[in-house]
């Protein structure tokens, strides 16, 4: 294959991110953003934070807005290369190290990674909130409704699904 | 157990009680609709319906050894929840029962994906679609931010400077300047790791 192949480009950029990937999916979006609206301009900003909130609403882990990613670089193909590309090597992974390490915790090495990565996977998250923010909050009723959202799910337990809804229904009548 | 799990059909006479380590392992099938049963109750994240199905209703595992499985997938790369069906998969009944539970965690909502993309393909561009859409875009930025927040507040109440700087340059490196993850990772993972060696050392001593 050749480099110029979409299904190559797909597989090598989302092979190569998931490996980066520390802190899971929301992470990596602004790689994903980087990537996919900067450097390769598969998408438009505003398809990309589309994406974002389709995978919010739909059930199933987050990462899969590289399945629309895909999608949108070469179809049904494209999906399904991207979904695997950024799932399964670092799956394979955590399989062979959960093999190596039998008793994770009698070694003081994965707490301390852990705890070292936490301030970098918390500030690569807020890095994904700017991004997205600088896409969907171009108004004030945008911006107040964001504030709002934040506000209301640090607060309280309610269900996200039906933050999303209500964000919806707010976009739907126009007043968003 | 479910009884649709044809190959697991010999544990039906399990106790519910029973302690997950004399549990025997379930079936393939089982771990598949398992997986895809917890993937696609999981809007905004499958945690913890994971947690649920596996140490509350099947008792696959203990407290314990979820909360172990799970810093494992936490501290490697890539999708947490994918690292752990596999592993957890694999636990109980080798490479096979691992891929069963990554492809019932993956395939379902990537079907449903693949349907939604061809729906924003077609129709993406009509206002209603394009308002409702935008509207959803900000609550998820905030359901976003809500996140980032809690897990911010341990380190606030800690104040842990260390921490708190490290957290603000790789959001200024990523968020501000756009610079690419691996080069900002290569620099900031090997900063950290030494620092909180040190640190925890100095703790010790």
């Amino acid at each position: 294959m050749t480099p110029e192949n979409p299904i190559w480009a797909l597989i090598s950029t989302f092979g190569l991110m998931s490996l980066f990937a520390v802190g899971g999916a929301a992470a990596a979006v602004p790689e994903m953003h980087r990537i996919a609206v900067e450097v390769h301009h598969w998408m438009t900003d505003k398809q990309f934070t589309d994406a974002y909130a389709i995978a919010q609403l739909s059930p199933g882990p987050n990462v899969l807005i590289v399945t629309l990613i895909g999608y949108a670089v070469a179809g049904i193909p494209g999906a399904l290369a991207a979904t695997l590309a950024m799932c399964l090597p670092t799956a394979l992974l955590a399989y062979y190290v959960s093999r190596l390490l039998n008793r994770p915790s009698k070694s003081r090495w994965p707490g301390l990674i852990q705890a070292a990565l936490v301030p970098l996977s918390i500030g690569l998250m807020a890095a994904s909130a700017l991004i997205l923010a600088q896409s969907t909050d171009r108004t004030i009723a945008a911006v107040l409704l964001t504030a709002m959202v934040a506000v209301i799910a640090s607060v309280s337990r309610i269900n996200p699904l039906w933050l999303l809804l209500a964000g919806g229904l707010l976009g739907f009548a126009g007043i968003v | 157990m479910p009884e649709d799990s044809a190959p697991a059909a010999q544990e039906t006479d399990q106790v519910p009680d029973q302690p997950a380590a004399g549990a025997a392992p379930p079936g393939l099938l089982a771990l598949f609709l398992a997986f895809a049963r917890m993937s696609l109750a999981g809007f905004g994240g499958v945690l913890v319906f994971a947690r649920r199905a596996i140490v509350e209703q099947h008792r696959w595992m203990n407290a314990d050894e979820f909360n172990e499985t799970f810093a494992l997938c936490h501290f490697l790369p890539g999708p947490n929840i994918v690292n752990l069906s596999m592993v957890f998969g694999s636990r109980l009944r080798g490479i096979a029962g691992g891929v069963a539970a990554f492809a019932g965690l993956l395939l379902p909502p990537t079907l449903i994906m693949m349907v939604l993309a061809i729906i924003y393909a077609r129709y993406g561009d009509l206002d209603v679609l394009r308002s409702s859409l935008a509207g959803i875009s900000c609550a998820a930025v905030g359901l976003l931010i809500a996140v980032v927040f809690r897990m911010m507040t341990p380190l606030l109440k800690r104040t842990d400077p260390l921490a708190l700087i490290l957290m603000a340059g790789v959001f200024l490196a990523i968020g501000v300047l756009r610079l690419p993850l691996p080069a900002v990772l290569l620099v900031a993972i090997p900063i950290s790791v030494g620092a909180t060696f040190f640190l925890r050392r100095k703790v010790a001593a």
